[in-house]
């Protein structure tokens, strides 16, 4: 580990030595200086979602926070540029006032980390790439960010894209900088692609006898025309009673059976074409009126809320994996998961997020080799405190180590961003 | 067009050229090395045919591992590849290099697996566009993006130039539809990016080389998300009695909720051309065409229709009609998809722009380009994909009059200028290949571009892949870090930076 510096300049530090640049030209200076003197540091925004990942092997830390504010919000245009640590909630209220979004629908993990909403900064938002219920319909993070600005570890200011949708001039940074988490560039700039928000939305709740039933019901719903934008299944994890008794609480609705295990998919749009859609859909999933039950606005609105914030898994002390599969392979995980892990469901399918008790830290090693089989992957978003780093948080073969190392020497020849943040030299 | 720079040649490969050709033989079938004069000559060019060049040789590899010894081989002799798909790119990224084998990847056209229930299919870069939807449709699904030489242009082709087409505002450009790619790199290494699942975890590499033009990597498997065809499509052909008025109400229908699965403009030039050429029943009195479709459940499509309608005539349409059935709304599209084509029975050349603006700024940027038309004397035809302001000016010449070639320049230039000061990029969906590549400068200062040109470096350390596309060559301002232009050698020279 290198050792502090202190640097020639008029950067505002705080009692705890954290840098404050407030401009781009401040972060530029900062981050050249530490190029100078080969001395890391890890880079922050307002530390919503800095648990995420390895422990950085920096001497020094750099927060973004006060480079906040928007640039330029266009409607019209369906674009807003912003500056990075612009709060997401900042930009989520001018979008609304606007009947636009963030049709990602960012995830808060305020709730996993210590129970209070915290939803952060667009650029740690981007720089995870954590895309929530909407994605398999709308895409993820990445696919909003029409274009950045940002510091490489030279110390150069960058930029790449533009506000435009098409746009081919030059290599797609936007892509490579999504998920990066913070190791290429330190975020000054972003903008994103913003889309009308719909008029309302419902959700019909299925109450399934089987796993089987689960998966021909995502397979079903994904292969509809009438288009969904959100499907999960709650199970009813009946042998673990305080989760069990938590899962109750946290979806407790008029209409909502939440004791049993249920799949809940939602449908959005203008009030007609919505009652249509469930009428075809409940067509050709074969369902009975009797079978299900139906939230209303009012209900499903706060149920994705619910959703998206991880509610079920609130302040938990043990390991929580995130797990992207193919959806055809998950009634197989499913089944594993049944007697082992507390879990739920979502992405129609394709995303698990599974709690692994902190005396069966083991266990992930299997869950690893299962996401790598069945051609997918995981990451320990949130470790419990006994964890001890024997098997590593991401997942990545020799190929991609090998060239990701190229990239981020591309970007950051002496590792002075976020270093060890996401793998081993890199 | 102007004289063109390529690279500098290294005269020891050329003389090599029989021994690099018995080599070659060694690591494919014979038959798939072609080194003589004539066997060569439908690889001098791709669809931007201005400029030709003969290539050393011709390699058509027939497997990935094929590649891999074929690269290793190039990459451990120093000599240049330029990759090639369906050879239908508009930007001469495909452009051989005398002293590069040209790597074609024609006989990848097998689809390899069709997966309904993880919605994906998994293909060799040599399959069409169209072949991949003509694949699933039987069942009800299609691959969204869809560039108009869908019919012949391939995936790998699409993977790097990261194509678009009419329904990319609604349903994204390739980048947001492919899951997965396998890829060689310039040593020789295979590598897999993605797969079936959704986000790969780390660096999203399948995003950098997707729209990186044959730069980093040869792309020889590409996994696509397949989506369901939408129950109800409907398209609406409506005229306008002026620019202003019909970009207006483009504007308006994006600004009020509306997101339409495409959405196309043509100028009265083009309304005229097109009608002649294929007869698509235009209404020949407008000023400007716009073409609306909406995709979605019967009432979904019904209730936009319904809004569309309305904002058009408040913007004062002239003429509005709305498909009944499948076949008139193809037959809308017959015109604007003939477009090329049209233009090219008008005049002997013409000349594909490609810029992206503001949606807001259409009717403004069509009034400019009206304007130059006149001051330079040559008829231009225009066609936009309104819905994501990207440009098509097509501008008419005879290539064989030098006065003309050197105006068409000139205008072509200064419609990209008009898209630069109006907020948008010299490239929407084309490439920048060698035809932009001057113009690199004009969009990204030193560092954006060094930084760009520090990947293609760390990918490959000898610049051996398809070298002298993208990055200037004529301007110094990458290696030198100051901007500098060659007299008479640059076809835009006077662009304004920003």
């Amino acid at each position: 580990m290198s050792t502090k510096i202190k640097i020639n300049s008029q950067i505002f530090q705080d009692s705890n030595n954290v840098y404050y640049p407030k401009d781009e030209v401040e972060v530029s200076d900062l981050i050249r200086e530490l190029y100078k003197q080969d001395s890391p540091t890890e880079i922050i925004g307002n530390n919503s979602k800095s648990f995420i990942g390895n422990k950085t092997q920096s001497a020094n830390t750099t927060s973004l926070s006060k480079i906040s504010g928007i640039i330029d919000y266009r409607p019209e245009e369906l674009y807003i540029k912003v500056k990075a640590c612009t709060p997401i909630n900042e930009i989520e209220k001018v979008l609304s006032e606007n009947s636009q979004e963030l049709a990602f629908e960012p995830i808060d993990f305020g709730y996993i980390k210590d129970g209070k909403s915290n939803k952060g900064t667009i650029a740690g938002y981007l720089s995870c790439n954590y895309a929530g219920s909407r994605r398999f319909k709308v895409g993820s993070v990445r696919d909003h960010v029409l274009g950045f600005k940002g510091v490489n570890g030279k110390g150069d200011i960058i930029k790449s894209g533009g506000t435009v949708v098409k746009n081919v001039t030059g290599y797609d940074l936007s892509k490579l900088i999504a998920g990066s988490f913070g190791t290429l560039v330190a975020l000054t700039e972003i903008t994103l692609k913003v889309l009308p928000k719909k008029d309302s939305s419902k959700t019909v709740i299925i109450y399934p006898n089987n796993f089987e039933q689960i998966y021909d019901l995502f397979n079903k719903l994904s292969s509809s025309s009438s288009e969904i934008s959100g499907a999960v299944f709650i199970p009813e994890h009946s042998n673990d009673k305080e989760f069990s008794a938590k899962k109750n609480n946290v979806f407790k609705f008029n209409d909502l059976e939440s004791k049993v295990s249920f799949v809940a998919f939602r449908v959005e749009g203008d009030k007609i074409s919505i009652e249509e859609k469930i009428n075809n859909l409940k067509k050709e999933l074969e369902l009975n009126n009797s079978d299900i039950s139906i939230l209303d606005v009012y209900q499903s609105e706060p149920f994705w809320e619910k959703i998206n914030n991880l509610e079920v898994f609130e302040k938990t002390e043990h390991n929580l994996i995130r797990m992207v599969i193919p959806p055809g392979n998950g009634s197989k995980l499913c089944k594993y998961l049944e007697n082992n892990h507390n879990y739920f469901i979502d992405w129609c399918g394709s995303l698990f997020w599974i709690e692994v008790n902190s005396k069966k830290e083991e266990k992930i090693k299997d869950l690893k080799k299962m996401a790598n089989d069945f051609g997918g992957y995981l990451t320990v978003i949130k470790t419990s405190s006994e964890y001890d780093y024997g098997e590593p948080i991401f997942t990545v073969d020799k190929v991609r180590l090998m060239i990701s190392e190229k990239v981020k020497q591309s970007f950051d020849p002496k590792r002075i961003l976020n270093p060890g943040k996401m793998y081993r030299g890199v | 067009m102007s004289e063109l720079a390529l690279p500098k040649i290294d005269n020891s490969i050329l003389n090599r050229k029989s021994e690099i050709v018995k080599n070659l033989s060694k690591l494919t079938d014979k038959e798939n090395v072609l080194s003589e004069a004539d066997e060569l000559r439908p690889y001098e060019t791709d669809a931007l045919s201005v400029y030709t060049q003969t290539p050393l040789a011709v390699v058509l590899p027939e497997n990935t591992d094929e590649v891999s010894e074929i690269l290793k081989y190039c990459y451990s002799e120093n000599i240049k590849v330029v990759p090639r798909g369906a050879g239908t790119g508009l930007s001469g990224g495909a452009l051989p290099l005398q002293d590069a084998i040209l790597l074609g990847l024609g006989k990848f056209n097998k689809i390899l697996e069709i997966d309904y229930k993880n919605k994906c299919v998994v293909t060799q870069p040599g399959v069409t566009n169209l072949g991949i939807t003509h694949a699933v449709q039987h069942k009800g699904f299609y691959y969204a993006p869809d560039p108009s030489s869908q019919l012949a242009c391939s995936i790998g082709g699409n993977v790097a130039e990261n194509s678009g087409g009419v329904h990319s505002l609604k349903y994204g450009t390739t980048t947001n539809n492919i899951l997965g790619v396998q890829m060689v790199m310039m040593d020789g290494t295979i590598c897999r990016f993605g797969g079936k699942s959704f986000d790969q975890e780390g660096y999203d590499l399948m995003g950098l080389i997707c729209g990186s033009e044959g730069l980093l990597g040869v792309v020889t498997e590409v996994t696509v998300k397949i989506l369901k065809t939408p129950d109800v499509v409907r398209a609406a052909l409506i005229g306008f009695p002026s620019i202003k008025e019909g970009g207006d109400a483009a504007s308006e229908i994006i600004s009020s909720g509306i997101v339409p699965a495409g959405m196309e403009i043509m100028d009265k030039a083009l309304i005229e051309a097109t009608d002649n050429f294929s007869k698509a029943g235009y209404p020949r009195d407008a000023e400007l065409l716009l073409i609306v479709e909406l995709d979605g459940t019967e009432s979904e499509v019904n209730e936009l229709i319904r809004k569309v309608e309305a904002i058009c005539k408040k913007n004062n349409c002239s003429s509005l009609k709305l498909s009944n059935s499948e076949k008139e709304r193809l037959s809308f599209w017959a015109g604007r998809k003939a477009a090329f084509p049209a233009c090219g029975a008008m005049a002997p050349d013409y000349y594909c722009m490609d810029g992206s603006i503001p949606r807001g700024k259409l009717a403004e940027a069509l009034l400019e380009i009206k304007k130059l038309s006149e001051k330079y004397e040559l008829p231009v035809a225009n066609c936009f994909h309104a819905g994501d302001g990207n440009l098509h000016p097509l501008i008419m010449f005879d290539g064989n009059d030098k006065e003309q070639l050197r105006k068409t320049e000139e205008f072509g230039s200064e419609i990209l200028k008009t898209c630069v000061r109006l907020g948008g990029v010299i490239t929407g969906e084309h490439g920048v290949g060698i035809e932009k590549r001057e113009l690199m400068c004009e969009m990204f200062n030193d560092n954006d571009i060094q930084q760009q040109l520090s990947i293609k470096k760390s990918l490959d350390e000898k610049n051996l892949l398809n070298p002298g596309k993208v990055y200037p060559i004529l301007r110094k301002c990458a290696e030198e870090g100051r901007v500098h232009v060659h007299k008479n050698k640059d076809k835009f020279p006077d662009l304004p930076r920003f």
